[in-house]
């Protein structure tokens, strides 16, 4: 599970350059962007049925962050 | 039905005054919205909604004196009284007798009129209904925040409605959430915050530097488009259920153009075929509520002759949600107006 959304992440993300690790913060990645966050939300209601409220999404930092959020849910 | 948009085209790979050409592209090729109509200073949504009833009028000789209701659809009004409604009753020579009222309402306010319009005929009594739906939400947002820079657009439509057995039956679903009354606003300029020398001051508003005043829109994107993922598809689904339909059963799918990223996601989502969507996000942007009914009249022309079922679909300010399966029975289409 963990690496298929790692994969995911980098395929929604538009990441070519590098890889995605799960103590990374997204937000510094250079694909970050109000564009990636609409394709990462897309991505994570299609492959696992999971919104988030943008003040909740606020608080995530890490890719770390975001995969648990995903799996508590 | 018929529609007028404004002779003004924007370009939106242009449309750079404000931010670098790079970042523009890369936002436009995204949402998908490469071209828009902007009304000059002296056009309103009335004007638009004015010249696409005058066409319509015109084009299907209708009698005016058998116009017994004209709704009025917008949130870019003329004044903020009286009512828009009433002064196009005048300007459009209708009779005295003739019901006219304003909705004021977003995105999906179209199929807010067609229910209303025909929950009034259906009661008897009245003979034809106009329904005038116009936005110019070029005048509501900042260029200089790039969040709504390159969305909106401006346009006008008009539809004439009958009562007719032969048109067999209609299904509306319309929902109202006021807690996400903070997702799409225009803060100041009401009773709750009047307008005044503070309110139109422009400000940065964030830390990406995007500048707008307290009368101009603003839109949290990312939650309206999880909210739209969320309930539109459930929407669908349950007025299908309610109908007895299916998708299969519809001709056309007419959704809300609010950005071709969203689109594009819901027709995956449910698994529609794309064939049966047609689409004017590309040249008109997004035009809130005109978007629905300007659609089917830029692309349907010469489609709805015989007997027909569209799914119509919208969202937005409110938020508001509606979803209709409605029949179109040799329904004509005007040529679009340029004002």
């Amino acid at each position: 599970m963990e690496q298929k959304f790692l994969n995911s992440l980098k395929e929604a993300m538009d990441i070519e350059a590098h890889e995605v690790n799960m103590t990374d913060n997204f937000r510094d990645y250079e694909e970050w962007s109000s564009l990636a966050y609409l394709s990462v939300i897309a991505m994570l209601d299609e492959e696992y049925d999971f919104q988030i409220e943008e003040a909740d999404f606020r608080k995530l930092q890490t890719v770390e962050d975001l995969y648990n959020a995903v799996k508590s849910k | 039905m018929s529609a007028a948009v404004p002779r003004r085209v924007i370009k939106n790979y242009e449309y750079t005054q404000y931010f670098p050409a790079d970042q523009v592209k890369e936002v436009v090729d995204k949402i998908g919205i490469y071209e828009r109509r902007f009304a000059d200073e002296a056009t309103c949504s009335s004007d638009l909604c004015y010249a696409a009833a005058e066409k319509l009028l015109t084009d299907n000789n209708v009698d005016r004196s058998e116009i017994d209701l004209l709704i009025f659809i917008s949130q870019t009004p003329d004044y903020r009284m009286p009512a828009t409604s009433i002064i196009l009753q005048d300007r459009l020579r209708l009779p005295h007798s003739t019901i006219a009222f304003d909705i004021n309402l977003g995105c999906s306010a179209f199929m807010y009129g067609m229910s209303v319009a025909y929950s009034m005929m259906q009661q008897g009594g009245l003979r034809k209904a106009l329904i005038l739906d116009g936005e110019t939400r070029s005048k509501v947002y900042s260029p200089k925040d790039r969040r709504t820079a390159f969305l909106f657009g401006d346009g006008g439509v008009a539809a004439l409605v009958e009562r007719d057995e032969k048109f067999g039956n209609s299904y509306f679903s319309l929902n109202s959430d006021g807690s996400r009354e903070g997702l799409i606003k225009i803060d100041a300029g009401g009773y709750r915050k009047m307008s005044s020398a503070e309110t139109v001051k422009e400000h940065v508003v964030d830390e990406y530097g995007n500048i707008r005043s307290e009368e101009q829109g603003y839109m949290h994107g990312a939650d309206v488009f999880n909210f739209v993922i969320r309930e539109i598809p459930k929407d669908i689904k349950a007025l299908f259920e309610y109908a007895g339909l299916d998708k299969d059963d519809c001709d056309y799918m007419v959704f809300h153009q609010a950005n071709n990223f969203i689109n594009s996601y819901l027709a995956k989502k449910l698994k529609l075929d794309t064939s049966k969507i047609p689409s004017t996000i590309h040249k008109f942007g997004n035009t809130s509520s005109v978007s629905v009914p300007l659609t089917i009249v830029s692309e349907l022309q010469g489609q709805l002759d015989g007997k027909k079922r569209l799914l119509l679909s919208a969202f937005g300010v409110g938020m508001t949600w509606a979803t209709a399966i409605a029949s179109f029975h040799d329904c004509k289409i005007s040529n679009i107006v340029e004002v």
